[in-house]
């Protein structure tokens, strides 16, 4: 008899969400936090692997990656980084939407981020056709007028891995995005249980992170010489 | 322990921090500096940004322990692999040259 009632207590309790290998929802945010940041850090570590390979060229080819870089639209990859930073904002916001019960904000934030992510994805889709005419794609086709075409072609191999790279993290996201806002839009989150918004958030502020470096490294690495 | 909301006010902060950087980056980008000067301020800049997105962004200031040990163990083994490689790429060819035995 006693066991039966605690489980009765037990099933009005239990929040629908709580998995039940959860003590309660406290434990399975901070899991849910935790495990994507293990996740996030074997992202960092093949990133880091682009970044170590770029930082090698470049101490090699200074002058070669400098004039390379020329090649590349500084003010559309600076578009590009306000677009992002401001789609950090408003993941954020969504974040806080979702902490607090606001649906109507917290799918209004999320389609926004996902807006920003598709203009991002549009402004690269410009970039590269650019480069596709220009002759700039690595290979049997590749085309460089400067000095050092061979070594020119690293650097635009470098270029086209990690903006590439990149650029399938921010497709991925904006997908993320569209399973949130339709499970948003169907009431599925509550400040109890938000773990997706908030994880997926991390996602995305991680991708942000990875074009902070990259748009230094890959566009303004030249800007400073003379063309 | 519940879950810490970060006020709005926090976020439009760190948003203005960004965009500002964003600026400074782009304009120090334009002058020759001397020695690598130009790298190191346009890395200090970024890392100063990334700091800023995951300290606020991701909330780490205000994450559980355990979460910020596993995020710093994760940059501290990136610097490992960064810091060993550049080790030996940046020092070859600092030492005089082996003479061989045979080619005397």
């Amino acid at each position: 008899m006693a066991q039966s009632e605690v489980t009765a207590q037990h099933a009005i309790a239990h929040h629908p969400a709580l998995a039940h290998h959860f003590e309660n929802m406290e434990q399975q945010r901070e899991a849910s936090t935790l495990g994507m940041w293990v996740f996030l850090i074997t992202e960092i570590m093949f990133f880091g692997g682009l970044f170590l390979a770029y930082s090698i060229y470049r101490s090699w080819y200074p002058q070669v990656f400098a004039e390379a870089s020329h090649h590349l639209d500084i003010l559309l990859g600076g578009i590009n980084t306000v677009v992002l930073i401001t789609s950090s904002l408003t993941m954020a916001l969504a974040v806080y939407h979702s902490q607090v019960g606001n649906r109507g904000k917290l799918v209004l934030f999320l389609i926004l981020t996902m807006l920003l992510g598709l203009t991002f994805l549009g402004i690269k889709v410009i970039e590269y056709s650019h480069k596709f005419h220009d002759g700039l794609i690595p290979g049997i086709h590749f085309h460089y007028e400067g000095p050092h075409p061979q070594q020119a072609q690293i650097f635009f191999w470098l270029y086209f891995a990690m903006t590439g790279l990149h650029a399938l993290h921010m497709i991925i996201g904006v997908s993320i995005l569209a399973f949130l806002i339709y499970f948003a839009w169907r009431g599925r989150y509550s400040p109890e249980y938000h773990s997706p918004v908030e994880i997926s958030g991390l996602y995305w502020h991680f991708v942000d992170i990875v074009w902070i470096f990259l748009f230094p490294l890959l566009y303004l690495v030249g800007f400073h010489v003379k063309g | 322990m519940s879950e810490h909301i970060v006020p709005k006010k926090t976020y439009y902060a760190v948003f203005g921090a960004l965009m500002a950087l964003t600026a400074i980056t782009v304009f120090v980008a334009r002058f020759d500096l001397p020695w690598i000067l130009n790298i190191v301020v346009a890395l200090t800049i970024a890392v100063t940004k990334a700091t800023l997105v995951v300290l606020y962004f991701m909330h780490v200031r205000y994450s559980s322990r355990l979460t910020q040990v596993v995020v710093v163990a994760g940059i501290f083994w990136l610097v490992i692999m960064l810091v060993l490689t550049a080790s030996d790429y940046v020092t070859r060819g600092l030492l005089a040259p082996v003479v061989s035995i045979s080619a005397q």
